[in-house]
């Protein structure tokens, strides 16, 4: 926008085209995990949990699932954190 | 006009009015495209699936001649013929209100289905327009439907709330679960379009929105103060002659009906000089 309320710049200055590429991106994603990967994740995070605590005795705050969803490719971070004392009973 | 229309079977054509997100115009769409339907001699009905949020009936300025509702003949309390609304201005248009102390609950699948069957026996066009979001009303809103308007603004939520509502309109209707026969045809109404801001940088393009949503176009709505004004007095704004919007709707009806009509971008006025320096209200 200029001061005059007409602009030299040319056409698409800016914020229509970060529109278009915001939903192209988001919509890339939504339509390829149908409702959205946030569904599973809570249940993934149940399944590993349990999955380790048949070695180590894990607290459920002990996994910290996180998805980056970026334009070519999505990451799942799965970070566990280990007790130094694996005898320690977990809290719930 | 409308006395060609007796000897012919009717067309039984149900077209849903939807849109996922709230307030982009399924309403004032729905009234502009039953009137433009009926203008045309169709004998058109609209239907309100908004249960407890009843509007079509201000919409269409019939607010005070509801006795029964879509509902009530749902339920068997009434029939379907004193829950009609004839419009006082088209004499092929026909309102049918919902109810407004109701829950969405009160509609049901065998229900809606029993009360378009009979309105399939007698109209050639079936307008349901659908509540907002996705749930139970929206669903059955769109469940039996032949064709789909896709009510979307050129701005963000619409554009992601019309794809979310596409993707229902492919799985979660009756012509998608059954195996043979032709999906659903959807068909995207972009509406609250604004040339001036387009050339801007600030919003959409017509093209930006559709390779996007990736369905054709049934027409563009020209951001226009008729609107405002024709629901202010209970007209369908396509019978707000003339102005830019009424003159898109009459293309969108057009199309709908399966004629060919260039697609064009009629705006308000185009702001002068004096008005870009000095603000403008379009």
């Amino acid at each position: 926008m200029s001061l005059f309320g007409f602009s030299l710049k040319p056409r698409r200055a800016k914020t229509a085209q970060t529109a278009k590429d915001r939903l192209q991106l988001l919509l890339a994603h939504e339509r390829a995990g149908g409702s959205g990967a946030a569904d599973f994740l809570p249940q993934l995070q149940n399944d590993i949990l349990e999955v380790i605590r048949k070695y180590v005795t894990v607290a459920d705050e002990d996994v910290e699932i996180r998805l980056q969803r970026d334009n070519a490719v999505s990451s799942l971070e799965i970070n566990i954190e280990m007790p130094a004392d694996s005898g320690k009973k977990p809290r719930s | 006009m409308t006395t060609q229309m007796k000897e012919k079977p009717p067309l039984g054509q149900i077209i849903v009015i939807t849109s996922g997100k709230g307030g982009v115009g399924k309403t004032t769409s729905a009234a502009a495209i039953s009137a433009g339907l009926a203008k045309l001699g169709h004998k058109t009905v609209v239907i309100d699936f908004d249960v407890g949020l009843r509007n079509l009936d201000m919409i269409m300025g019939c607010e005070r001649r509801v006795v029964y509702d879509f509902i009530n003949v749902i339920q068997g309390d009434a029939r379907l013929k004193q829950a009609l609304i004839k419009d006082k201005r088209l004499d092929t248009l026909f309102i049918l209100p919902t109810s407004q102390t109701r829950d969405k609950d009160a509609l049901t699948k065998d229900g809606v289905e029993a009360v378009l069957n009979e309105l399939k026996e007698e109209f050639d066009y079936i307008i349901c327009d659908s509540p907002a979001g996705i749930e139970r009303g929206a669903q059955l809103a769109m469940y039996f439907a032949d064709e789909a308007v896709v009510v979307t603004n050129p701005e963000v939520s619409s554009v992601r709330d019309s794809d979310r509502v596409l993707g229902l309109l492919a799985s979660k209707t009756k012509r998608a679960e059954s195996p043979e026969g032709e999906p659903v045809k959807a068909r995207v109404l972009l509406t609250r379009h604004d040339q001036t801001r387009i050339d801007k940088g600030e919003m959409m393009t017509v093209d930006d929105v559709l390779e996007i949503l990736a369905v054709p176009l049934i027409g563009i709505i020209p951001e226009s103060q008729a609107v405002l004004r024709a629901s202010n007095v209970g007209t369908p704004v396509i019978l707000d002659e003339p102005s830019t919007a009424s003159m898109a709707y009459e293309d969108t009806v057009a199309r709908l009906t399966g004629e060919e009509v260039e697609m064009r971008i009629g705006e308000e006025r185009r702001p002068g000089l004096f008005q870009r320096l000095f603000g403008r209200t379009s």
